[in-house]
Protein backbone atom coordinates (compact mmCIF):
# COMPACT_ATOMS: atom_id res chain seq x y z
CA UNK A 1 0.00 0.00 0.00
CA UNK A 2 2.96 2.28 -0.37
CA UNK A 3 1.10 4.03 -3.04
CA UNK A 4 -2.17 4.73 -1.20
CA UNK A 5 -3.40 8.42 -0.72
CA UNK A 6 -5.53 9.20 1.97
CA UNK A 7 -9.26 10.83 1.01
CA UNK A 8 -11.70 13.45 2.69
CA UNK A 9 -15.14 12.31 1.58
CA UNK A 10 -18.02 14.37 2.76
CA UNK A 11 -21.69 12.68 1.71
CA UNK A 12 -24.76 14.73 2.24
CA UNK A 13 -28.02 12.85 2.77
CA UNK A 14 -31.47 14.63 1.87
CA UNK A 15 -35.05 13.41 1.59
CA UNK A 16 -36.17 12.81 -2.21
CA UNK A 17 -37.99 15.52 -3.62
CA UNK A 18 -41.70 14.72 -2.68
CA UNK A 19 -41.00 12.64 0.44
CA UNK A 20 -42.59 15.71 3.36
CA UNK A 21 -39.78 16.88 5.72
CA UNK A 22 -41.49 17.89 8.35
CA UNK A 23 -38.59 19.32 10.20
CA UNK A 24 -37.10 21.64 7.44
CA UNK A 25 -41.08 22.88 7.35
CA UNK A 26 -40.80 23.26 11.00
CA UNK A 27 -37.61 24.84 10.91
CA UNK A 28 -39.00 27.02 7.96
CA UNK A 29 -41.84 28.48 9.83
CA UNK A 30 -39.58 29.82 12.89
CA UNK A 31 -37.69 31.73 10.58
CA UNK A 32 -40.52 34.53 10.52
CA UNK A 33 -38.95 35.37 14.21
CA UNK A 34 -36.03 36.50 13.02
CA UNK A 35 -37.34 38.58 11.01
CA UNK A 36 -36.88 36.54 7.67
CA UNK A 37 -39.71 36.28 5.51
CA UNK A 38 -38.16 35.35 2.30
CA UNK A 39 -36.52 31.98 3.04
CA UNK A 40 -37.79 29.26 1.42
CA UNK A 41 -37.39 26.05 0.61
CA UNK A 42 -35.92 24.50 3.87
CA UNK A 43 -34.72 20.80 3.60
CA UNK A 44 -33.27 19.08 6.62
CA UNK A 45 -30.51 16.77 5.94
CA UNK A 46 -27.46 15.18 7.18
CA UNK A 47 -23.29 15.36 6.73
CA UNK A 48 -21.14 12.34 7.44
CA UNK A 49 -16.95 13.47 7.21
CA UNK A 50 -14.78 10.57 6.80
CA UNK A 51 -11.52 9.71 5.54
CA UNK A 52 -10.82 6.72 3.15
CA UNK A 53 -7.31 5.42 1.87
CA UNK A 54 -7.24 4.33 -1.43
CA UNK A 55 -4.79 4.16 -4.38
CA UNK A 56 -6.69 6.47 -6.36
CA UNK A 57 -9.78 8.84 -6.07
CA UNK A 58 -11.91 6.52 -8.57
CA UNK A 59 -11.27 3.83 -6.21
CA UNK A 60 -11.94 6.06 -3.17
CA UNK A 61 -15.10 7.97 -4.47
CA UNK A 62 -16.37 4.04 -5.52
CA UNK A 63 -16.28 3.00 -1.83
CA UNK A 64 -17.22 6.57 -0.43
CA UNK A 65 -20.20 5.69 -2.47
CA UNK A 66 -21.15 1.41 -1.37
CA UNK A 67 -21.03 3.71 2.15
CA UNK A 68 -23.42 5.91 1.17
CA UNK A 69 -25.89 3.62 -0.90
CA UNK A 70 -25.78 1.13 1.43
CA UNK A 71 -25.58 2.35 4.52
CA UNK A 72 -26.00 6.41 5.48
CA UNK A 73 -29.32 7.03 3.18
CA UNK A 74 -31.91 5.12 3.12
CA UNK A 75 -32.81 5.09 -1.13
CA UNK A 76 -36.68 4.93 -0.66
CA UNK A 77 -36.76 8.36 1.25
CA UNK A 78 -33.57 9.52 0.98
CA UNK A 79 -30.86 10.38 -1.85
CA UNK A 80 -27.21 11.23 -1.40
CA UNK A 81 -24.08 13.15 -2.85
CA UNK A 82 -20.71 12.07 -2.38
CA UNK A 83 -17.81 14.48 -2.51
CA UNK A 84 -14.47 13.36 -2.44
CA UNK A 85 -11.10 15.34 -1.77
CA UNK A 86 -7.53 14.22 -1.94
CA UNK A 87 -5.32 14.75 0.76
CA UNK A 88 -1.55 13.45 -0.08
CA UNK A 89 -0.37 10.26 0.62
CA UNK A 90 -1.40 8.19 3.18
CA UNK A 91 -0.03 8.46 6.73
CA UNK A 92 1.96 11.32 5.86
CA UNK A 93 2.68 13.61 8.26
CA UNK A 94 -0.69 13.30 10.14
CA UNK A 95 -0.79 12.23 13.90
CA UNK A 96 -0.73 8.87 14.50
CA UNK B 1 -45.71 -30.11 20.73
CA UNK B 2 -45.94 -26.18 21.45
CA UNK B 3 -45.20 -23.56 18.28
CA UNK B 4 -42.00 -22.21 19.54
CA UNK B 5 -41.37 -18.58 18.62
CA UNK B 6 -37.62 -16.76 18.52
CA UNK B 7 -37.73 -12.95 19.80
CA UNK B 8 -35.02 -11.07 18.80
CA UNK B 9 -32.87 -9.59 20.65
CA UNK B 10 -30.84 -6.51 19.09
CA UNK B 11 -28.61 -3.97 21.51
CA UNK B 12 -31.71 -0.94 22.41
CA UNK B 13 -34.31 -3.46 22.09
CA UNK B 14 -36.83 -2.74 25.41
CA UNK B 15 -40.22 -4.86 24.36
CA UNK B 16 -38.90 -8.74 24.28
CA UNK B 17 -39.91 -9.71 27.59
CA UNK B 18 -43.40 -8.34 26.70
CA UNK B 19 -43.64 -10.26 23.55
CA UNK B 20 -42.04 -13.22 25.28
CA UNK B 21 -44.64 -13.24 27.78
CA UNK B 22 -47.31 -12.40 25.61
CA UNK B 23 -46.77 -15.38 23.01
CA UNK B 24 -46.39 -17.84 26.48
CA UNK B 25 -49.71 -17.08 27.65
CA UNK B 26 -51.03 -18.22 24.29
CA UNK B 27 -49.43 -21.69 24.47
CA UNK B 28 -46.08 -20.88 22.60
CA UNK B 29 -42.89 -21.87 23.62
CA UNK B 30 -41.18 -18.38 23.59
CA UNK B 31 -36.97 -17.58 23.68
CA UNK B 32 -35.18 -15.01 22.96
CA UNK B 33 -32.68 -14.53 19.82
CA UNK B 34 -29.90 -12.70 20.03
CA UNK B 35 -28.76 -9.94 17.39
CA UNK B 36 -25.41 -12.16 17.02
CA UNK B 37 -26.58 -15.10 16.78
CA UNK B 38 -26.09 -16.54 13.24
CA UNK B 39 -28.66 -19.28 13.17
CA UNK B 40 -32.76 -19.14 14.18
CA UNK B 41 -33.30 -22.95 13.60
CA UNK B 42 -35.50 -24.47 16.20
CA UNK B 43 -37.83 -21.61 15.81
CA UNK B 44 -41.66 -22.02 13.94
CA UNK B 45 -41.94 -18.17 13.81
CA UNK B 46 -39.70 -15.29 14.76
CA UNK B 47 -41.00 -12.03 16.13
CA UNK B 48 -38.75 -8.65 15.86
CA UNK B 49 -40.37 -6.65 19.19
CA UNK B 50 -39.82 -3.03 19.84
CA UNK B 51 -37.61 -0.30 21.12
CA UNK B 52 -34.37 1.56 19.86
CA UNK B 53 -32.13 -0.99 18.37
CA UNK B 54 -28.33 0.29 18.22
CA UNK B 55 -29.32 3.26 19.97
CA UNK B 56 -31.66 4.10 16.74
CA UNK B 57 -28.46 5.73 15.42
CA UNK B 58 -28.69 6.50 11.89
CA UNK B 59 -31.99 6.05 10.94
CA UNK B 60 -34.41 3.37 13.12
CA UNK B 61 -33.19 0.03 12.06
CA UNK B 62 -30.20 1.11 9.80
CA UNK B 63 -27.33 -0.76 11.69
CA UNK B 64 -29.47 -3.55 13.39
CA UNK B 65 -29.93 -5.13 9.54
CA UNK B 66 -26.56 -5.92 9.24
CA UNK B 67 -26.70 -7.96 12.22
CA UNK B 68 -25.58 -11.46 11.83
CA UNK B 69 -28.97 -12.72 12.89
CA UNK B 70 -30.38 -10.86 9.63
CA UNK B 71 -29.63 -13.21 7.37
CA UNK B 72 -30.88 -15.98 8.94
CA UNK B 73 -34.07 -14.22 9.59
CA UNK B 74 -34.10 -13.12 6.27
CA UNK B 75 -33.34 -16.64 4.99
CA UNK B 76 -36.28 -17.63 7.59
CA UNK B 77 -38.43 -15.49 5.71
CA UNK B 78 -37.50 -17.43 2.48
CA UNK B 79 -38.61 -20.01 3.54
CA UNK B 80 -42.08 -19.50 4.53
CA UNK B 81 -41.58 -18.64 7.88
CA UNK B 82 -43.62 -16.68 9.94
CA UNK B 83 -42.19 -13.17 10.50
CA UNK B 84 -43.69 -10.04 12.09
CA UNK B 85 -41.63 -6.87 13.31
CA UNK B 86 -43.68 -4.82 15.85
CA UNK B 87 -42.92 -1.13 16.17
CA UNK B 88 -38.89 -0.77 15.78
CA UNK B 89 -38.86 -4.41 14.20
CA UNK B 90 -41.08 -3.21 11.76
CA UNK B 91 -38.26 -0.47 10.86
CA UNK B 92 -35.88 -3.22 10.83
CA UNK B 93 -37.81 -5.26 8.61
CA UNK B 94 -38.06 -2.37 5.88
CA UNK B 95 -34.08 -1.41 6.26
CA UNK B 96 -33.83 -4.86 5.32
CA UNK B 97 -35.77 -4.90 2.74
CA UNK B 98 -37.76 -7.78 3.40
CA UNK B 99 -40.79 -5.27 3.66
CA UNK B 100 -41.37 -2.58 0.99
CA UNK B 101 -41.69 1.25 2.41
CA UNK B 102 -40.27 3.41 5.03
CA UNK B 103 -41.35 4.49 8.60
CA UNK B 104 -40.77 8.45 8.76
CA UNK B 105 -40.82 10.87 11.33
CA UNK B 106 -43.98 11.44 12.82
CA UNK B 107 -46.16 14.27 10.86
CA UNK B 108 -45.79 16.84 13.57
CA UNK B 109 -42.90 15.78 14.84
CA UNK B 110 -44.05 14.56 18.39
CA UNK B 111 -43.38 11.18 20.06
CA UNK B 112 -46.65 9.33 20.18
CA UNK B 113 -47.91 7.27 23.26
CA UNK B 114 -51.05 6.82 23.28
CA UNK B 115 -53.60 3.66 22.27
CA UNK B 116 -55.04 4.14 18.51
CA UNK B 117 -57.46 1.95 16.74
CA UNK B 118 -56.58 0.22 14.22
CA UNK B 119 -58.74 -1.83 11.85
CA UNK B 120 -58.17 -5.38 9.87
CA UNK B 121 -57.77 -4.53 6.45
CA UNK B 122 -56.87 -8.33 5.71
CA UNK B 123 -57.26 -12.29 6.68
CA UNK B 124 -54.75 -13.37 4.83
CA UNK B 125 -51.25 -12.64 6.80
CA UNK B 126 -49.75 -14.56 9.43
CA UNK B 127 -50.46 -11.74 11.58
CA UNK B 128 -53.93 -11.66 11.03
CA UNK B 129 -55.43 -14.91 9.69
CA UNK B 130 -58.92 -15.78 10.96
CA UNK B 131 -59.44 -12.26 11.98
CA UNK B 132 -62.78 -10.89 10.29
CA UNK B 133 -61.90 -8.21 7.94
CA UNK B 134 -62.97 -4.83 9.45
CA UNK B 135 -62.52 -6.05 13.36
CA UNK B 136 -61.50 -3.09 15.10
CA UNK B 137 -58.95 -3.23 17.94
CA UNK B 138 -57.63 -0.81 20.23
CA UNK B 139 -53.88 -1.05 20.33
CA UNK B 140 -50.88 1.08 22.25
CA UNK B 141 -48.61 3.17 19.63
CA UNK B 142 -45.37 3.83 20.64
CA UNK B 143 -43.63 5.48 18.41
CA UNK B 144 -41.21 9.03 16.78
CA UNK B 145 -40.81 7.10 13.28
CA UNK B 146 -43.97 5.55 12.57
CA UNK B 147 -45.05 7.66 9.17
CA UNK B 148 -45.47 5.00 6.97
CA UNK B 149 -44.23 6.30 3.36
CA UNK B 150 -43.47 4.33 0.19
CA UNK B 151 -43.50 5.72 -3.78
CA UNK B 152 -46.71 5.80 -5.86
CA UNK B 153 -46.18 2.46 -7.96
CA UNK B 154 -45.49 0.65 -4.32
CA UNK B 155 -48.99 2.04 -2.81
CA UNK B 156 -50.43 1.13 -5.35
CA UNK B 157 -48.96 -2.26 -5.68
CA UNK B 158 -49.60 -3.14 -1.27
CA UNK B 159 -53.50 -1.58 -2.06
CA UNK B 160 -53.90 -3.77 -5.15
CA UNK B 161 -52.65 -6.63 -3.25
CA UNK B 162 -54.25 -5.99 -0.33
CA UNK B 163 -50.98 -6.39 1.50
CA UNK B 164 -52.21 -3.34 3.76
CA UNK B 165 -53.45 -5.41 6.69
CA UNK B 166 -53.98 -2.87 8.93
CA UNK B 167 -55.23 0.89 9.04
CA UNK B 168 -55.38 3.43 11.63
CA UNK B 169 -59.10 4.33 12.19
CA UNK B 170 -57.87 8.06 13.00
CA UNK B 171 -54.34 8.46 11.28
CA UNK B 172 -52.27 9.65 14.52
CA UNK B 173 -48.85 10.01 12.30
CA UNK B 174 -49.80 10.96 9.19
CA UNK B 175 -48.90 7.46 7.69
CA UNK B 176 -49.72 7.42 3.63
CA UNK B 177 -53.24 5.87 3.35
CA UNK B 178 -53.68 5.51 7.12
CA UNK B 179 -50.67 2.31 7.05
CA UNK B 180 -50.31 0.60 10.11
CA UNK B 181 -49.38 -2.43 9.15
CA UNK B 182 -48.02 -3.71 5.50
CA UNK B 183 -46.62 -7.85 4.56
CA UNK B 184 -44.91 -9.15 2.30
CA UNK B 185 -45.87 -10.78 -1.21
CA UNK B 186 -46.01 -14.10 0.29
CA UNK B 187 -47.74 -12.97 3.56
CA UNK B 188 -45.72 -14.22 5.69
CA UNK B 189 -43.67 -11.32 7.02
CA UNK B 190 -45.65 -8.32 8.35
CA UNK B 191 -44.63 -5.30 10.32
CA UNK B 192 -46.90 -3.14 12.53
CA UNK B 193 -46.29 0.37 14.32
CA UNK B 194 -49.08 -0.64 17.33
CA UNK B 195 -47.85 -3.00 19.82
CA UNK B 196 -50.13 -6.37 20.12
CA UNK B 197 -48.12 -7.40 22.69
CA UNK B 198 -49.43 -4.25 25.14
CA UNK B 199 -52.72 -4.98 24.78
CA UNK B 200 -52.41 -8.96 26.02
CA UNK B 201 -54.02 -8.96 29.30
CA UNK B 202 -56.88 -6.71 31.62
CA UNK B 203 -54.20 -4.94 33.46
CA UNK B 204 -52.82 -2.96 30.44
CA UNK B 205 -56.34 -1.60 30.01
CA UNK B 206 -56.59 -3.55 26.06
CA UNK B 207 -56.74 -7.22 25.33
CA UNK B 208 -57.58 -6.46 22.02
CA UNK B 209 -54.08 -7.38 20.57
CA UNK B 210 -54.33 -10.87 21.41
CA UNK B 211 -56.44 -12.16 18.71
CA UNK B 212 -53.36 -11.14 16.58
CA UNK B 213 -50.53 -13.12 18.64
CA UNK B 214 -53.25 -16.08 18.52
CA UNK B 215 -53.21 -15.71 15.03
CA UNK B 216 -48.77 -15.54 14.88
CA UNK B 217 -48.80 -18.64 16.78
CA UNK B 218 -51.59 -20.39 15.34
CA UNK B 219 -49.50 -19.75 12.00
CA UNK B 220 -46.45 -21.35 13.86
CA UNK B 221 -46.34 -24.84 12.27
CA UNK B 222 -43.49 -27.10 13.02
CA UNK B 223 -43.60 -28.12 9.49
CA UNK B 224 -42.14 -25.14 8.72
CA UNK B 225 -38.87 -25.29 10.93
CA UNK B 226 -38.48 -28.50 9.20
CA UNK B 227 -37.95 -27.03 5.65
CA UNK B 228 -35.73 -24.53 7.33
CA UNK B 229 -33.92 -26.33 9.21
Amino acid sequence: MASAEQFSVLVEVRLRQGIADPQGATIERALPALGLTGVTGMRAGKAFRFEIAAPSEGEARAQATVVADRLLANPVIEESSVTVTPLGPAGAGSAA
Amino acid sequence: MAPRVGVVMFPGTNCEHDAVLGLQRLGASAGLVWHGDTSVSGYDALVLPGGFAHGDYLRPGAIARFSPVMEAVGGFAAAGGPVVGICNGFQVLTEAGLLPGALQKNRGLRFLCTTAGVRVESSDSVLTGGVAVGTELQIPINHFEGNYTCDAPTLAMLRSEERVVLRYVDNPNGSVDSIAGVCNEARNVVGLMPHPERASDPLLGSVDGVVLLAALVRSATPQVAATVA
